[in-house]
């Protein structure tokens, strides 16, 4: 078979042809198109996005249930069971920050933001596809590490719609932090001190390996100003019915952040803040 | 009375102590063929990307097709192709996929018809299903066009467009006048400028310093026949 070879001509239909334009549905197809791209990157690249992951909250859950198994128990539950709940809400947490900021610093370092800066998408739009592909790729690392670790500890799930809210509520405040570092660096080493110096503390600080009962006074009354602690706190309260503090103070904890960080992303957007000069 | 296609009134823009846009006015008419010329940092591009809403104006106002670029962004700017300068590219996803994704941007579903006449026109269609990381630079520049063009635009901006685009490219990019789309174009390659665009505008810190026909421009110091490139000197050196 012959390749078909034209010379380069490009003929466009006559001015004042252009497709009807239907402003709300252009919007939402426009925003599905922005989540389906976010989705479709990270996915191209799962084994870096999804299976890395997976992997590394597997070697904590080995290591730690294999010093303290024995041990420890936490809120009279075996102590690799404790662990579990907490590990996959980390890993949901990290990689939904990890999913907005990587690629919007990606986008801005090669230059390849100006095809989502040139289409007629709103701000709203754009910030809203950014978080929700990052709660997906939270959600699908979360699954993940549950499918993974659920086996080596007795789970259950006494109250399976806190799991979701806290999962989608978490996945959704950092996915959101995440587009404010990605927007705020110009640089990666920027996008990794926010991720080193802030996001991984407030993770590893938030009682994903302990109780904060556990904690000294003063340290306990410090990790109540941490909103990461809530997330999870409220997250394991799906699983096993016990908690450091109420579901509901922490729903309002994590309602409060999320609304936050959302009006905070929503104004840098707006402003088009070292997107638009 | 209709609305040109390309209204520049009054715009300013200062990056610090930089003025890069000095109050610039322009009107560019439909169908036109413009040529958009001076030497680096003259404002160009600057001017190029507040029309496309990247920059925002410290001062005045851009319209496209009577739409205003900051309180009708959506309609200014679905009426917009930008074939930017930079050779960019998202490296994740194949040329069919990024004409697919920019076609979702501007709110068009269902458009491979569209998309598979692009390109053939400009020879993609054995690279459909090529990743972008695989392309050579002047097939690269062809994927601008095609992203450009996703939308059916009628006013196209051509950023430095034929910067090592070969001789085929650059004639397919010529014709997209004939069917009455406006073009602005901004080179440095001149001769292209006078042999293309009707009209032209010389660019120099920030300022219009001259705006003609390019046949008035030739004719401007006198009955010695000269080049647009010798005009641009001219002009740039008073």
């Amino acid at each position: 078979m012959t390749a078909r070879h034209a010379q380069p001509s490009v003929s466009l239909p006559p001015t004042g042809r252009q497709p009807p334009w239907d402003g709300p549905a252009a919007g939402m197809i426009g925003f599905w198109t922005l989540f389906y791209k976010e989705v479709l990157r990270f996915w191209k690249v799962g084994f870096q996005t999804v299976a890395a992951p997976v992997l590394t909250a597997m070697l904590y859950l080995l290591i730690f249930s294999h010093v303290l198994e024995d041990h420890v128990r936490v809120h009279d539950l075996p102590y690799t069971a404790f662990l579990v709940p907490g590990l996959v809400m980390m890993s949901i947490l990290q990689n939904a920050f990890a999913n907005s900021s990587s690629s919007l610093i990606q986008s801005k370092v090669t230059g390849s933001i100006v095809f989502v800066l040139l289409p007629p998408i709103s701000y709203r739009v754009f910030g809203a596809a950014y978080v929700l592909a990052a709660v997906a790729r939270g959600l699908v690392v979360g699954i993940g590490v549950l499918a993974v670790t659920g086996w080596f500890a007795e789970l259950r799930f006494d109250a399976p719609l806190w799991i979701l809210v806290f999962a989608v509520l978490g996945g959704a405040i950092l996915g959101t932090l995440g587009v404010i570092a990605g927007i705020w660096a110009d640089k990666f080493d920027q996008l990794a001190a926010f991720q080193n110096f802030l996001i991984m503390p407030l993770t590893f600080l938030s009682g994903v390996f302990y109780s904060i009962r556990s904690l000294p006074v003063f340290w306990q009354e410090v990790s109540r100003f941490n909103p990461v602690f809530y997330m999870i706190d409220g997250f394991r309260y799906g699983f096993f019915g016990v908690s450091d503090v109420s579901p509901w103070t922490s729903l309002a904890v994590v309602g409060i952040c999320f609304v936050l960080v959302a009006a905070l992303t929503l104004a840098l957007l707006q402003r088009g803040y070292k997107l638009r000069m | 009375m209709t609305s040109p296609a390309i209204r520049v009134a009054g715009v300013a823009k200062h990056f610090g102590a930089t003025c890069a846009l000095d109050g610039i006015d322009l009107d560019i008419a439909n169908g036109e063929f413009f040529g958009l010329l001076g030497p680096n940092g003259a404002g160009k591009t600057t001017l190029i990307s507040a029309l496309a809403g990247l920059v925002r104006p410290d001062a005045g106002k851009l319209e496209v097709m009577g739409h205003d670029v900051q309180s009708d962004y959506r309609n200014a700017r679905r009426l917009l192709g930008v074939v930017p300068q930079e050779l960019v590219f998202d490296p994740f996803f194949s040329v069919r996929e990024t004409l697919r994704i920019q076609s979702g941007y501007f709110g068009i579903r269902g458009n491979d018809d569209w998309i598979d006449e692009i390109l053939l026109n400009l020879d993609l269609t054995a690279k459909a299903d090529a990743n972008m990381r695989t392309l050579s630079g002047g097939m690269k520049r062809r994927v601008l066009v095609a992203q450009a063009l996703v939308h059916r635009p009628p006013v196209i901006v051509l950023d430095e467009p034929t910067a090592g685009v070969d001789v085929e490219l650059r004639q397919g990019l010529w014709r997209l006048n004939e069917d009455g789309h406006t073009i602005v174009l901004t080179t440095h390659y001149i001769e292209e400028a006078e042999s293309q665009c009707g009209r032209v505008a010389m660019m120099k810190a920030g300022r219009v310093i001259a705006l003609d026909t390019t046949a008035n421009l030739l004719q401007r110091f006198g009955t010695e026949p000269l080049s647009l490139e010798e005009v641009f000197v001219r002009v740039m050196n008073t």
